[in-house]
This record gives C-alpha cells, structure tokens and sequence, in this order.
C-alpha cells in the first residue's frame, strides 16, 4: 500500500533527488576530467556539469580548496532546496541525514578549542549541512558537562551526548571517544526510526546503516592499534546493528593485528570479495594513496557507492535522498582528487578515484 | 493518553456487543425471533435505491481511482520534469490513460441511468424492478471498484515512466506497454458491467 499514499507528501522530492542523480559526473565525464593539464582545464570541462554557476566566478588561478569548498556549496544548496521543500515523515528524515554532519562540527569545535585556534576559523571550516543555533557556544566549553548543559541540551545531538557524560576532561583520547559513542548513538537511533517508516523504506535503509555501522566497527577496531584504548572500551565504541554485529564484533573487541581483523573479515561473503588485492599492513591514515594498491578504505567507499546505486533502483522510498547525499558527497572527494593530481602534477595516480555511473 | 483511547474503545465495542446479543437472546427468548428477518428487510427496500447506490458507486469510485492516479502520476512528472522538461509533454499520456478510467465510468453511469424513471407511490416492486435494482447494483460496484483499481495501478505505472523516462529515455515505450495492460483492467470490468446489466428491463415508470 506504499505506492498508494508515498507520493501524497514525498511524490515531487523523490522526482527531484532522481533529477540530481541524474546530474552526478558520468564515467565519459570523468574521463575527460582525468585529461586535464591545468586547473583551468578542469574548471572548464566543470562548467559542463550541474556545478558550472557555482565555479563561473572564480578567478583564474582555481585553488583545490576553493573548488571543494564550492562543490559543498553546490551540494548543500540542493540539499537545502529539498528541506524546504519537506513536508512531514520526509523533513524528519532529511533532519536525521544532517545529524551526523552536526556531531563531525561539534567534535571539530571541541578539537579546535583544546589546541586554542581560533573561533571564526574553525566556524567557517564547520559543514553548513551541521550547523545548529546554538553551535558557536560550543567554544566556551572546557568540561563534558559545560558542553551539556550549556549548549548541546537544546540541540538535537541531545539524546545522544548522555552516554559520553560519565567523561571527565576533554583530551585527545576522551574527544575522539565521545565522537565514536555519539555516531553509535545516531546510528542506531537513525535505524531504529527508519524502521518505523515501514517498507521499502525500512529494508532499504537497514542495509545501507548496516553497512556503515561495519565499516565503522572495522575502523574504530583498526584504528585503536597501538592506542591506550582498552579492549571493553572498544567494545562499548561499536554500534549495535550491521551485518558484524554481534558475533564478528565480540571478534573483532579482543584482535590485536590487522592479520586477526582480516581474517574475521573474510567470513563475510560481501566483506571478502573486498579484501582481495588489499594491502592490509597499510594504516587506514595513510589513505592519500601512497602505493598504487587501494587501501581498504578505498574499498569501502567502492562498495559505499555500490549499495548507493542500488537503492536507487526502487521506487516509492526514502532511502534515495540517503543515497544522493552519500554518491554526491564520492563524487566531490573524486574531482578533488583529480584536481589535487592536477595541481600537484602526480598524473599517474589520477585514476585512484572510485567510479559512480 | 494511548492507553485510555485503547481502554475507551474496548468498552464501547464490549458494551455494543453486550447490548446486541441482549436484543438478540431477548427476541429469541420471547418466542419473536422471526422479527430478526434480514431477507424481509431487504425485500422492502425499493429496486431504486439499489438501481441508484448502483451509479452512485460506478461514478464516485470512479472518479477517485482517475484521481489518485492522476495524482501519483502527476506529482512524479513534477519532480522529474525540474531537471528534465522534455518528459512533460510525453508523460501527459499517463496522465490520458488514469482519465479514460473517469470516462468509462461517465460512459457506464450513463448507460445504467437510461434504466431509471419516475416510480408511482405504489409500484416499483414488480420480479423485473428487483432484478434490474440489483443488476444495477452490483453492476456498478464492479464496474467501480475495477476503475478505481485500475487507476491506482496506472498512475503507479506511470509515476514509474515518468522516472525512468527522466533518467533514460528509451524506457518509455517499454514501461507505457505495461501501462496500457494495467489500463486494459479497467476495460473488463466496463464490459462484466454491461453484460450484468444487458439483460434487466428498464424500471416501468409511473403506470
């Protein structure tokens, strides 16, 4: 009965967000961006595609940071445009898709305060998508339970902070913390509702925050080697849903070496497909692209994009406005790749990035 | 406040159902049972009544599946037509086939209602007027509930071209193929309508 009531309030959103998608940089496209000499070149073969009356007025000399600062742009005006446009179930969901850009600005806050930059700085480099009210503030803070109680109680990151509260002062360790427990949070709060959204919605949802809590079980997993982290807190950092959870994490939560995490891996179907040809000695930080091989997390950004396709091959969900987000958001990381390539003149690593359509 | 609404709807539906099998073991008790006479009821209804729910039902619902359809159909074009205006001229034809479900049951309301005239104070209840009420009857539900079907099920159909004719444009005519055969349901239950009603004899009128 889905079909019968969907297009009530979600019928002309879901008709623009097939639009955008229409719009994301084709493979002849990028082809055609990978020949680029120059900056300019890339600008002009950019003013074919829907980010052209973003660019047009810039000057010359284009810096990779200008460019990628007005893809955001781009991208946060269609995302904008659609909000505006939301009517109920729909307005809620797209405020969920912006929750976990809010929680990336308050722990950037937060980051940025402990190392005393500056605040206007940091504001500007905060992504408009998680900008909230009461976010400047955050500055002032200099305890978790500042933070609480002062600025994050009125935001919508509210529910979520409770777990972090027992956190005594803010280090480096305790941020980086509060920023896993807050997304496993979100996470499970964001699939618990999609949930009650009913089907396609909730089917199609399931898999793609699956797909991101394992990815994020394997991150936080590899990226506590050699952190004074211990083994139960780790265990705690893991959101509980994915395909991994919660037999591969309990796995996962006792591991010391990359050697052990890609074994658990491989008895996953989806996961070891993945992991042939990846170099896994190579730290997850190391991601520009050092050696020709594609890091693992290359690889999770291929199959990232994959899953975001496919849910675009039903009708009558809500999932398509997840998934445009996440294949827009690839294909801002791939032109500034390309770029960087460009102005840096390493052309040989140009091909690194991962193709869309 | 969930819990009282569920609290006060299982007293009323349990004091309904108290009260009606009350009257029921009172009539039954009392030796009057036979004043529960459901086929009696019906037989004092007029023919005309049923003859009149009968187009009601063909051109209401009707009207609603064309509307819904048109509805599904046409809020896809919108968003899909923002990027890509070409597909707004050519899926206007969905929008054609959820308005042919209106028109078959303008069509058939038309043909049931030539069966109506006036009815005197005392006649209308002839073997011929009840059959003809109730051909009229169920003959319009059919009629009725296969358009407002087959609407829904065009409009879906064509919310689906219009979203795949906006990414690539060759799969137009294949979607539209399955669009005429969900528009073809509709067709059936025109056709059971007029051979349900083909043989009842028109009301006769004030005699």
């Amino acid at each position: 009965m889905n079909e019968v009531f969907f297009n009530v309030d979600a019928g002309y959103l879901e008709g623009i967000v097939r639009g955008y998608r229409d719009g994301l940089i084709t493979a002849p496209q990028y082809l055609n961006l990978t020949q680029c000499e120059t900056m300019d070149d890339l600008k002009l073969q950019l003013a074919t595609t829907d980010y052209a009356s973003f660019l047009q007025n810039e000057p010359s000399p284009l810096a990779t940071s200008t460019l990628s600062a007005r893809c955001t742009e781009a991208l946060v005006a269609e995302f904008q445009y659609m909000q505006q446009n939301a009517a109920e179930p729909i307005s809620k969901f797209l405020d969920y898709i912006t929750y976990g850009y809010m929680i990336d600005n308050v722990i950037l806050l937060i980051t940025g305060t402990l190392h005393e930059r500056d605040t206007h700085d940091l504001l500007e480099k905060c992504h408009p998508l998680g900008f909230f009210d009461t976010m400047p503030a955050l500055c002032v803070a200099t305890t978790v339970q500042d933070l609480y109680s002062t600025v994050l109680v009125d935001s919508p990151l509210a529910g979520y902070f409770r777990e972090c509260l027992s956190a005594e002062d803010l280090n480096e360790l305790n941020i980086e913390i509060i920023r896993n427990t807050l997304y496993k949070a979100y996470l499970e709060d964001f699939y618990s509702y999609c949930q009650t959204l009913g089907e396609p919605t909730a089917s199609v949802m399931a898999e793609l925050l699956n797909f991101e809590a394992d990815r994020r079980t394997v991150n936080i997993t590899i990226n506590s080697f050699g952190t004074e982290l211990s083994k139960d807190e780790r265990a705690k950092l893991y959101p509980r849903l994915g395909n991994m959870y919660p037999e591969a994490q309990t796995k996962l939560a006792r591991v010391d070496d990359m050697d052990q995490v890609k074994a658990i891996l491989e008895q996953y179907s989806e996961y070891k497909s993945m992991l042939i040809g990846v170099s896994m000695n190579v730290s997850s930080s190391s991601s520009g692209g050092n050696n020709a091989e594609l890091s693992l997390e290359d690889r999770f950004f291929a199959r990232e994009v994959q899953l975001n396709k496919d849910s675009f091959e039903q009708q009558f969900h809500f999932g398509v406005f997840y998934s445009w987000l996440r294949l827009k958001e690839q294909e801002i990381r791939n032109i500034v790749w390309i770029a960087e390539c460009i102005s840096q003149q390493q052309k040989d690593k140009i091909n690194n990035y991962t193709a869309i359509y | 406040m969930s819990s009282l609404v569920s609290y006060a709807r299982s007293a009323i539906s349990t004091t309904a159902l108290g009260l009606a099998a009350w009257a029921g073991l009172y009539l039954l008790l009392t030796g009057r049972g036979e004043r529960f006479n459901v086929g009696g009821y019906l037989l004092r209804l007029s023919p005309h009544m049923w003859g009149l729910y009968g187009i009601a039902f063909c051109i209401g619902l009707s009207v609603i599946g064309a509307a819904w359809g048109i509805f599904i159909s046409g809020s896809s074009i919108l968003g899909g037509a923002v990027r890509t205006p070409r597909i707004a001229t050519k899926n206007l034809i969905s929008i054609i086939f959820c308005e042919v479900v209106a028109i078959y049951g303008v069509i058939m309301a038309i043909v049931f209602s030539a069966k109506i005239a006036a009815v005197s104070s005392e006649g209308g209840f002839s073997a011929s007027d009840y059959y003809t009420g109730y051909a009229l009857f169920w003959g319009g539900l059919a009629v009725g509930l296969a358009n407002l079907i087959c609407g829904v099920a065009v409009g879906i159909t064509g919310s689906n071209a219009a979203v795949a004719d906006a990414h690539d444009q060759q799969l137009f005519v294949k979607i539209l193929v399955i669009e005429i055969f969900g528009s073809v349901i509709g067709l059936f239950g025109l056709i059971v309508g007029l051979l349900v009603t083909g043989k009842a004899e028109d009301f006769a009128g004030i005699v």
